[in-house]
């Protein structure tokens, strides 16, 4: 039934002499005109109309919603202005929350990115199995956050955790995975940088198997070794690939919810909140004790614009180490 | 004297000369060594452990695991009792497993669908604004929508949809990566002649797409549908929030256990196992299509 293409031929003979029998068009030849201006708009429209719902509105919206007094079950309120947003920037668990956010982000996205150029460059030699490989590496992608946290928060317990018998085996003190600030980020950026850095892997890998083969034989003509050939060939090759991949981990790592959420059972971010993040903060503001979907929605929009002026940043830092590559270059002659 | 560089062999003997001469000195076509398999073994256990340690935690029991922290290398025969446990216990389990099902499965169906028929318009159809709409379709990606969750709330309860699967499934029903997926794969996968052609032998636009470029599309709809099925899912935080614990999904209902039973890992692994076991073995059928996906979507994205 799927190659049923060519099977109407019979009635398209007939039509270019119909359209000029009927002088003025005829409504099937109309309909025919209408179908080909306006099939492909209605073909993306779906994406435009979700987007619209559910992405550019609730954005733009939050906007509102956050210069008024707004109540999760009471509704809208008075208009307020930026109190919310004041009310939020002189609240130190804000800062908390802040400075918590871009400590796991740091320590899961720039290891994890160091980690998977290397796995990525191990797996571009000419091995046997590759599938398996590059499956196996792949393996923890399919574990949803919240099972990826559930284990790791049992391997990192205080008491009777995996990790800390396993330091007390080799005659270490165990280490405050709960009660630290810095060792909670660590346990919680370990959660991430486990089921991203396979995937992070794989994308790096595919740019790495784009790059002109030639370049590599050239070097090694050059007297390049492996070290050489990978800093001085792979790694600038990639740098569109590393562009995408620190953005997209930009945008994951800064809202990052569900790990450190998962890291206890009361999913607070710890007594004095030391590894609660900004998500976890609207959460709390817009469905816990609070109920200000305002004060919510301000923290939404403060983030949103944290991580536009981060892109940015990357973006002026990515092209100012571009144009500063390609300067060298002209300048060696 | 020493062998004569490999530059003297391309001169003297040609470039295939040369290439065989540099894979013999370490070139870049040489098999790998046991240190880098050594090494991927490593890299394999550690993204294994993980897993193997919550089956290893599910098929003990509690006071075994209170007992010793490290789990014995080979698991116990708990694992049947434990998961029977997790049924039976207030998360409504059927329940999140049926819901997890619906919501991946018509998020998939829906995204592969409606990402096709976009994919196939910005590919392959001639029309105004197409250019500025895929940029703006493309940059789309970088605006992080889990920021307009209070507004997207909001619209769920005027909707009347809280607690409802819809309240899921309509916001993730197409994707700007889905999109632009579609876009790139039927640009290179569909040639423009197969398209006239059936226009010429008077198919309607959509005839054609369905004929055309649906069968055309079908290798990356596969991948396409894997990703978001997986996407779906592993989701949390949106179901949580507009959900919540009266009609959740699977990974909703398996952190509920945590909060109820938290002493009891036997049983909380228990529940993790029977959430992630079910995508591992979709992994273990199809995974070789997720990694060419992953592969295939980098290079071009």
């Amino acid at each position: 039934m799927a190659v049923t293409t060519p099977a109407p031929p019979t009635p398209a003979p007939s039509r270019p002499t119909a359209r000029r029998d009927t002088g003025p068009r005829g409504l099937r030849q109309r309909l025919a005109r209408w179908d080909v201006t306006f099939s492909p708009y209605l073909y993306i429209a779906p994406f435009f109309l979700v987007f619209a719902v559910a992405g550019l509105f609730p954005i733009v919206y939050t906007a509102y919603v956050s210069v008024h007094d707004w109540h999760l079950i009471g509704g809208q309120g008075g208009f307020v202005g930026l109190q919310n947003y004041v009310d939020v920037l002189t609240q130190p668990r804000f800062l908390t929350a802040l400075r918590n956010t871009f400590s796991i982000f740091l320590l899961s996205s720039v290891p994890q990115l160091i980690v998977a150029i290397v796995v990525a460059a191990v797996l571009d030699a000419n091995l046997r199995a590759k599938t398996f490989w590059r499956m196996g590496v792949l393996l923890p992608y399919v574990v949803a956050p919240v099972a990826v946290a559930l284990i790791f928060s049992k391997m990192f317990a205080d008491q009777s955790g995996l990790i800390n018998t396993v330091l007390a085996g080799v005659g270490l003190d165990p280490i405050g995975w709960h009660s630290d600030p810095l060792a909670s980020h660590v346990a919680i950026a370990t959660m991430v940088n486990f089921r991203w850095t396979g995937y992070n892997t794989l994308i790096l890998l595919a740019a790495m198997q784009a790059v002109p083969r030639d370049l590599y034989e050239a070097a090694v003509i050059d007297g390049a070794g492996r070290l050489r050939q990978f800093l001085s060939v792979t790694v600038p090759m990639l740098r569109p690939t590393l562009i995408f991949v620190v953005i997209t981990s930009t945008i994951g790592g800064l809202q990052i919810f569900d790990e450190p959420r998962m890291f206890d059972t009361l999913g607070q971010g710890g007594a004095d909140r030391q590894w609660m993040t900004v998500t976890m903060y609207l959460y709390e503001l817009g469905w816990g004790a609070q109920k200000s979907f305002g004060r919510a929605s301000a923290v939404a929009w403060i983030l949103f614009l944290i991580i536009v002026a981060i892109g940015l940043l990357n973006f002026a830092l990515t092209r100012k180490i571009a144009s500063a590559g390609a300067a060298t270059k002209g300048g060696a002659k | 004297m020493s062998a004569p560089s490999i530059a003297v062999i391309r001169q003297t003997a040609g470039p295939g000369a040369a290439r065989a001469a540099a894979r013999r000195r370490g070139g870049v076509n040489r098999r790998p060594g046991w240190v880098t398999y050594t090494l991927l073994t490593v890299v394999l256990l550690v993204s294994v452990y993980p897993i193997y340690y919550a089956i290893l935690l599910a098929s003990s029991d509690a006071a075994t695991i209170a007992q010793n922290p490290v789990p014995s290398l080979v698991p116990e025969g708990n694992l049947l009792e434990n998961l029977r446990r997790v049924v039976d216990s207030d998360i409504q389990f059927w329940r999140a497993l049926g819901n997890s099902l619906i919501v991946s499965t018509a998020t998939a169906f829906s995204v592969v669908v409606f990402s096709t028929l976009a994919g196939y318009s910005f590919a392959k159809l001639r029309f105004r604004g197409r250019g500025p709409l895929l940029v703006f379709v493309i940059a789309t990606m970088a605006v992080p929508t889990q920021l307009g969750i209070v507004p997207l709330f909001i619209v769920m309860s005027e909707l009347g949809w809280v607690g409802q699967l819809q309240a899921v499934i309509v916001p993730g029903m197409v994707t700007a990566f889905g999109v632009f997926w579609m876009t790139q794969y039927l640009s290179e996968a569909l040639p423009y002649e197969l398209v006239e052609a059936a226009r010429v032998d008077g198919c309607s636009m959509i005839r054609t797409f369905w004929h055309v470029a649906m069968p055309a599309a079908r290798p990356a709809a596969a991948m396409l549908a894997l990703f978001t099925f997986v996407g779906s899912w592993t989701n949390f935080f949106w179901p949580f929030i507009v959900l919540g614990s009266t009609n959740p999904t699977l990974t909703v209902a398996v952190q509920l256990l945590q909060a109820s039973y938290f002493k009891d890992y036997s049983l909380i692994m228990a529940g993790v196992v029977a959430a992630t076991l079910p995508l591992v073995v979709v992994f273990a059928l199809a995974g070789r299509h997720l990694v060419t996906g992953i592969m295939q979507g980098a290079v071009k994205g």
